[in-house]
């Protein structure tokens, strides 16, 4: 087996490193990561407006500019979310929780600084364990069902107080259960009947989870902007936003590096699962990296801690590469990229599958060397550009704001070309507006709307697969190690309380 | 006197360049001749509609038998939206072609847009999917016959897998092959995911024994062993599985296509309708279409105009009365 890997290693060294294919990784890299720091406009686009651009080529060829173009739109997609708080799809949400606070303390290049330096670690790292481990993870990417992904999907939520923020956790639990209301409009899958559309065609797909991060993240705050009077708001100071503040230091590097390596495992596993996917692996990165934190550095999140802005970063690229597995190796998309990605690979003429390996070493093997030298190159492409890009943040707000409104809105039609979309964002613009003046967090709510779908599916989908029976909580053992793990994070705060009472009471005894 | 020569000049200059302007306007509205087309598409970039349009427009363009075509992707409303839009601006459309498929039948039928296929011109049916029934390699099940055995034991042993909501295509065609074998479709339990490859996934973790879906996303991971196809829904076998039985030959009177095909302007003029008709014949001789076709995996079904839309009837009946049946209809 490992003498096969070497060869296959071999292989793709042979099929990246020639010219033209060097030359489509670093086109797709820029390409995407361009595309990608459009807010709205995500990896799912690019590799769309892309795929053209590949008929004619060498399949190899071909997948290499495509996985570039999805990584680097994904590396690219924390820029707007850390500068403007504009997500361009729906991974990066997460990362404009810290990253943007970060940035508007001044220090923007050091906020995309770290992004940069995650999104590589995560990528890479990820990469490693694809080439390792790949044939024996479409095992793992098969063996969830319906009803792991239900307790998975509870894991998740169980992260939402992450992110109560100023409100505190009532409001944050709010907010969940509004997310939830929402991920109910549309088409029921398990029943075909439609609910909240109120008869209107427009509502029938539900709403695009794209769309309200939009309307609650980006809009919102370009409304806020305006709002705020004081002059400070204006622009940052320019004397910080020099080249110097992209500088980490060495005790920051140290303390975000056992972030990176937990976030990119288990956003890499994550991303493997093809119900769960890129968005699920940064939310549950966050969380998980918010549990883990001391009491002190809990209070940073949210306000620019680098822990918080690292972990959905990492975790967001490794997932993104966790979903080849899945592609590669068995043809099933995780995701909408992937899947477009799958229709690329079927038109030219290759079966993804288990058999790939053997058939077409090649591709295989090709992509994943390029995604190597594709992280190299977006770390370097990123890099020198980012005091440029920190600099957007020295324009005078009143051509900034309409900047924000205008790519807004157009990220999100360029996906659907459907003006409904337009007027449901202004519509949710409005509600958030006032949810947020009154200290409401919006995090739980696209947390609350992105899991709530997915959670009501699988949930149903398995009371039907167990014949109505909710045994498989606990009869179930996949089902029930998340379960446990679940119910562990709960009980944290509490021993955790007790624990330190425990502590208070010992320590007049012992005096 | 110089300036009287200057102004005819002009007005000459000026009458030649509306002539030719006319006459750029005029020429390919000729109708028995189509040079392009506008393709309307009711989803993004990337599924199932899309592919069809851009692939017909890409093998028409590559033979040299059209000279321009554009793409419009206009998603919403379960497709609802780019017929809406249509209808509504047909005057101006008499170069756009709507791709659509079985869905708009159900949809119709269901209500979820007022209109049905009978508001447009059915230009042709270009290409089909017929469904499949898909089990795991290590399936305990060899025939489908074995399944309907099964099933009639106890209704509940049998969990069969779709990657779309209940009552669309997926649940449909399983429940008419188990009504044609004489069960009830209402014991049925389908089990739906939110797409097609997510379904699989599930077929493959375990969560249910038997997967209903398309021949061309099953073929994939059935050439590379992992999955066997257990009957398809075609009239004769498919010859990129000749080992896969017919529903028909298993001794169940049940055939069914998801037809991909063109619609245009209600109200089509009749020579321009036959100009899209001929020209979407000629494309299936030429090498550049078996090439996008073998590669994708389509299945030919040209039906043109009258013979589509009494086929169209046909499946509407058939969907119908299973849609009543299960209750999806009143």
């Amino acid at each position: 087996m490992w003498e096969g890997m070497i060869g296959g290693m071999m292989t793709g060294i042979t099929t990246t490193m020639i010219p033209i294919n060097i030359a489509m990784v670093l086109m797709g890299c820029f390409a995407g990561s361009f595309i990608g720091m459009l807010p709205g406009l995500g990896p799912i686009t690019a590799v769309a407006l892309m795929i053209p651009v590949t008929y004619g080529l060498d399949p190899t060829t071909g997948m290499v500019l495509l996985s570039g173009v999805y990584y680097g739109a994904i590396f690219g997609g924390s820029t707007s979310s850390i500068l403007i708080n504009a997500p361009g799809e729906a991974a990066t949400v997460a990362t404009a929780l810290d990253g943007y606070p970060l940035a508007r303390q001044g220090y923007p290049g050091k906020a995309l600084a770290i992004a940069a330096y995650s999104s590589f670690s995560g990528g890479t790292i990820a990469v490693i364990l694809l080439m390792f481990f790949a044939p024996m993870l479409a095992k793992v990417a098969t063996s969830f069902q319906s009803v792991d992904y239900f307790a998975l999907m509870i894991l998740g939520l169980t992260a939402v107080s992450a992110f109560a923020g100023r409100g505190g956790v009532l409001k944050a639990l709010l907010m969940v259960i509004l997310g939830l209301m929402l991920s109910t409009v549309g088409t029921d899958q398990t029943s075909g009947i439609q609910r909240f559309t109120f008869g209107s065609l427009e509502l029938l797909d539900g709403i695009e989870f794209l769309l309200l991060a939009m309307a609650t993240f980006a809009l919102t705050e370009a409304l806020s902007i305006v709002l705020k009077r004081d002059a400070s708001s204006d622009s940052l100071k320019p004397k910080m936003i020099g080249f110097k503040s992209l500088k980490v230091t060495k005790k920051e590097f140290k303390f975000i590096t056992p972030t990176i390596l937990r976030s990119s495992i288990l956003g890499f596993f994550v991303g493997v699962l093809p119900g769960a996917g890129a968005t699920l692996g940064s939310f549950m990165c966050y969380g998980m990296e918010r549990n883990l934190a001391s009491k002190e550095e809990q209070e940073k999140f949210g306000k620019g801690s680098l822990r918080g802005l690292a972990a959905p970063e990492t975790g967001n690229n490794a997932a993104s590469s966790g979903s080849f597995v899945p592609l590669l190796t068995l043809g099933i998309p995780g995701s909408g990229t992937t899947a477009v990605m799958l229709g690329a690979l079927i038109a030219y003429g290759i079966e993804p599958g288990p058999r790939m390996f053997v058939e077409r070493p090649d591709v295989f093997w090709g992509v994943i060397m390029s995604m190597y030298l594709g992280n190299v190159f977006l770390l370097f492409l990123n890099l020198p550009m980012i005091p440029y890009f920190a600099r957007l943040l020295a324009i005078p707000r009143k051509i900034m704001v309409p900047v924000i409104l205008f790519f807004s809105l157009m990220g999100v039609y360029l996906v659907t070309f459907n003006d409904f979309d337009i007027q449901m964002m202004v519509l949710f613009c409005v509600a958030a507006m006032a949810l947020r003046l009154m200290n409401f967090p919006m995090a739980p709510l696209l947390l609350g709307f992105i899991l709530g779908g997915l959670m009501e599916d699988n949930l149903r989908r398995g009371l039907m697969i167990y014949d109505e029976s909710i045994s498989f909580m606990w009869e179930r053992p996949t089902t029930l190690g998340i379960n446990l793990i679940t119910i562990f994070i709960l009980s944290l705060p509490l021993t955790r309380s007790l624990l330190s009472r425990f502590r208070k009471k010992e320590t007049p005894l012992s005096t | 006197m110089k300036q009287g020569r200057n102004k005819f000049v002009r007005f000459g200059a000026t009458l030649f360049s509306f002539a030719l302007l006319m006459a750029l306007l005029v020429s390919p509205v000729s109708a028995s001749e189509v040079k392009e087309i506008h393709f309307l598409i009711p989803g993004g970039a990337g599924g199932g509609w899309d592919g069809t349009a851009r692939g017909v427009g890409k093998a028409l363009i590559d033979s040299k038998l059209l000279e321009q075509a554009s793409f419009e992707n206009m998603s919403g409303g379960g497709g609802g939206k780019a017929l809406n839009h249509l209808i509504s601006t047909a005057k101006r459309q008499e170069g756009t072609l709507l791709v659509n498929s079985t869905p708009i039948i159900i949809r119709s039928l269901t209500g979820v847009f007022p209109q049905s296929f009978r508001d447009l011109t059915p230009i042709a049916s270009v290409i089909a999917d017929y469904a499949a029934f898909v089990v795991p390699k290590d399936s305990k099940y060899t025939s489908f016959k074995e399944v309907i055995a099964d099933f009639h034991k106890d209704p509940k042993s049998v969990k069969i897998g779709g990657g779309s909501v209940k009552g669309s295509m997926d649940h449909l065609v399983p429940a008419m092959v188990f009504q044609a074998a004489g069960e009830d479709p209402l014991k049925l339990k389908y089990i739906p995911y939110d797409a097609g490859g997510k379904a699989m996934a599930g077929l493959l973790s375990g969560d249910v024994q038997v997967l209903s879906t398309g021949f061309g996303e099953a073929l994939g991971l059935a050439n590379q062993g992992e999955v066997r196809i257990l009957a398809v829904t075609s009239e004769e076998r498919l010859s990129q599985a000749p080992d896969a039985p017919t529903v028909k030959e298993l001794g169940y009177d049940v055939t069914f296509a998801n037809w991909r095909g063109f619609f245009g302007i209600p109200g089509l003029s009749k020579e321009k309708a036959e100009a899209y008709r001929a020209l979407l014949k000629k494309m299936y001789d030429t090498p550049e279409w078996e090439e996008i076709r073998t590669k994708r995996g389509w299945q030919n079904l040209y039906q043109p105009g009258d013979e589509f839309y009494a086929f169209l009837e046909a499946q509407e009946k058939d969907l119908g009365s299973m849609m009543r049946k299960l209750g999806f209809l009143k």
